[in-house]
């Protein structure tokens, strides 16, 4: 549908005085639809159905397990680096499940919780972090740089906000392949300092690009917290200034995730434009194996979000509505927790990643140079093998 | 003397810098109360101030600019880049801007005092993003220098020379050995030349030339070497921009043999550019092609780290075809 464009020199009135908007002027609320009780906190609403919060509640009890567990095996030197979603399974989990699964999902590295609403199987997960052959990315990459072509799950890359402009690219193309879907990309608040966050979304706007952004305001970038990452109200100001729809909603609420991103959706579809989600959470976890919080934050704050903790008040709303059954959800539970397990035990013993891969993908075909160097790798591990006893030769010797 | 790491060395000489000048300011993600992701800026923040040692938001491109504006005005910014690998929003300030401030104004402005900081390296299971080695396309940038520790004495030398030098310095250093390379560090104020390479040991048969953690490297592969009759000079190269063209051929000119090895991809690599130039100058004296032991042109692999890396084993068989060529 054709959009109202803003004529830059018609639309702004003039004025007599000096004139300065206050930083701060402009306040944004945040969408709650659940208190900490799991009360609904307005009447006026068209509720999703049983089977997708049950659905929902799930998939988060299930990331919350496998965070728990992947930590443990990180500790005991079992996989090498391991990054937890805890505390922002509602914000992840239940935005996408207000999306099509046709829908592109592009992530920063924290929303594991997305591939695991969508079905990706324990097996899969535990392939990936243990960076064996099974892995679709060949174990190039360090543990959680998921990637997924069958669930529409872009594979991973550290660097911070990279995705946030490629989105907007991407949407551009279903838009123009007339596909009825569209893109999500998640991103923290530290990201969004990125200058690639200025871009993407200022080309989104421009050239209206049915994408949703969707902010993980954590409140922490490493140690760095958000009053030291930005100034102003947070991110959601800046999609105002970029010509973006914005929403701003509490990421512990999984009901006001879910009906902000449906609604996010249903927008981008019809206007083709992109919106902006603030969803204001907590990462309860450290930033990575890797990190330590103790050293930056008070575990009083900590306690303080423990008590927000989105699995409790997606359990009570739950009980409120008469659809939870704490026997299956424990059974549900108990046969995960068994299940990653054993996956993780099946998965650490599957091979590694044969080295004649290691020059393959670099381009779509092998170039002559790459082709020799590669022979003349397996040439100097031939003649050295006591230095390489690990290397996998499938088919060589 | 004291005994310390190189992280320490580098955490000392920051603290040597800052005590000498209050012109001296460390930026940076995470640098303030946190002291960096490795440590390297511990306690910089309670002993000077958060004025002087601050926290930035996740921005290269804005670190970097904002540290050259603040040389521009006079101050002394040491900047860090958290990682190597994370620089690349920085490119555009670093080879536009930085690089180019003193030479397209006439000399009339410059920002010669900034330092940029970055850990880089593989060898600690990072995958692409924590492992790179981009120092080439830093040596490619006319108005940057370009210097890289192997050691903790070399690091807080180098990293003072850096700070007051006149020109804006990047200052890369070797995580992979940031624990695990001790020595003796002379506690008080020193600095080491810019420029100049460091013998590490003198030898008849090949030279080897490498940086940073590559260094412990070519002598683990020296001593392999040695103990089949055949004589390493080993040299650390310590500055790539400027590179120490005399010590170098002049070793190469007794020894006849040159190998260079670098983590980086060997194609466009810096070995390229020390080859090129000893061609030159040593032309008639090399009795063999000049040896390349480097990472492969592919991007660095987790999985095949260890087959990736240009190891002492790969070195000793390059080093065993340059001497019976």
């Amino acid at each position: 549908m054709a959009i109202k464009e803003r004529n830059h020199l018609q639309d702004i009135h003039a004025t007599h005085d000096v004139h300065v908007i206050k930083n701060g002027l402009v306040d944004i609320p945040m969408l709650q639809l659940l208190d900490a009780q799991g009360n609904l906190l307005s009447q006026e609403l068209d509720l999703w159905d049983e089977q997708t919060a049950l659905r929902i509640f799930k998939s988060m009890h299930y990331i919350r397990i496998l965070d728990e567990r992947m930590v443990s095996a990180q500790r005991q030197g079992r996989i090498s680096f391991y990054l937890a979603c805890t505390g922002e399974e509602a914000s992840v989990i239940a935005s996408t499940a207000a999306l099509s699964n046709a829908d592109m999902v592009m992530t920063q590295y924290r929303e594991q919780g997305v591939l695991a609403y969508r079905g990706y199987r324990t097996e899969q997960f535990m392939n990936q972090l243990l960076s064996n052959a099974l892995d679709p990315n060949k174990g190039r990459q360090m543990p959680i740089h998921y990637g997924d072509k069958a669930l529409n799950f872009m594979t991973v890359s550290s660097p911070l906000g990279t995705q946030i402009p490629q989105a907007a690219g991407y949407a551009y193309g279903q838009k123009m392949a007339g596909e009825a879907a569209l893109t999500i990309c998640y991103f923290g608040e530290g990201a969004a300092s990125e200058g690639d966050f200025h871009a993407g979304l200022n080309m989104a706007a421009v050239l209206h690009c049915p994408v949703i952004f969707f902010c993980r305001n954590n409140g922490y970038a490493i140690s760095t917290p958000a009053h030291e990452q930005f100034a102003g109200d947070g991110i959601a100001s800046r999609g105002i200034g970029y010509g973006v729809n914005t929403i701003r909603v509490d990421g512990n609420d999984p009901l006001a995730v879910y009906l902000a991103t449906l609604k996010a959706r249903e927008i981008a579809l019809t206007d083709n434009c992109p919106v902006l989600i603030e969803a204001m959470t907590y990462r309860l976890a450290a930033h990575s194996t890797s990190d330590d919080p103790a050293s930056y934050r008070a575990k009083s704050e900590e306690q303080e979000w423990q008590f927000k903790d989105p699995i409790v008040r997606m359990q009570r709303h739950l009980q409120q509505q008469g659809w939870f059954d704490q026997t299956h959800i424990d059974e549900y539970c108990t046969t995960q927790r068994a299940e990653i397990l054993q996956a993780l035990k099946t998965a650490e013993v599957k091979p590694k990643t044969d080295i004649s891969e290691i020059v393959t993908d670099v381009y779509q075909d092998i170039p002559a140079h790459l082709a020799r160097q590669r022979d003349e790798l397996i040439a100097h591990i031939k003649l050295h093998r006591k230095h390489y006893p690990a290397t996998i030769m499938s088919n060589k010797d | 003397m004291a005994h310390m790491n190189l992280l320490q060395a580098i955490n000392h000489a920051l603290v040597t810098a800052m005590s000498a000048d209050d012109r001296v300011m460390v930026l940076g993600e995470d640098v303030g109360h946190f002291g960096g992701v490795f440590r390297a800026t511990s306690e910089l923040q309670a002993k000077f101030g958060q004025a002087r040692c601050f926290n930035t938001p996740i921005t290269e491109q804005g670190i970097i600019g904002f540290a050259t504006g603040l040389a521009a005005q006079g101050q002394v910014p040491v900047a860090e880049i958290q990682f190597a690998d994370y620089i690349f929003p920085a490119f555009d300030q670093i080879v536009n801007e930085t690089a180019k401030y003193s030479y397209r104004s006439g000399g009339q402005f410059n920002c010669g005092n900034l330092t940029i900081r970055t850990p880089y390296g593989g060898g600690i299971a990072g995958g692409h993003y924590h492992s790179q080695s981009p120092e080439a396309f830093f040596t490619h940038i006319p108005g940057i220098k370009v210097v890289i520790p192997s050691n903790p004495y070399y690091a807080k030398g180098l990293l003072l020379a850096a700070i007051r030098d006149p020109d804006p310095v990047l200052f890369m250093e070797p995580k992979r050995i940031y624990r695990a390379a001790v020595g003796e560090v002379p506690e008080d104020d020193y600095t080491l030349p810019i420029g100049r390479a460091h013998v590490v040991q003198e030898g008849a048969d090949i030279t080897l030339v490498a940086w940073g953690a590559q260094v412990s490297i070519i002598q683990k592969a020296a001593a392999m070497a040695e103990a089949e009759g055949i004589s390493c000079a080993v040299i650390d190269l310590c500055s790539l921009l400027p590179w120490d063209v005399n010590t170098v051929c002049a070793s190469v000119k007794r020894t006849g043999r040159l190998l260079i090895n670098h983590e980086a991809p060997i194609t466009s690599g810096f070995a390229s550019e020390i080859a090129a130039t000893v061609q030159g100058e040593c032309f008639l004296y090399l009795e063999a092609p000049i040896q390349r032991v480097c990472g492969l042109d592919t991007p660095f692999p987790l999985i095949h780290e260890k087959e990736y890396m240009p190891d002492e084993h790969k070195t000793l068989a390059a080093i065993k075809y340059a001497v019976h060529f």
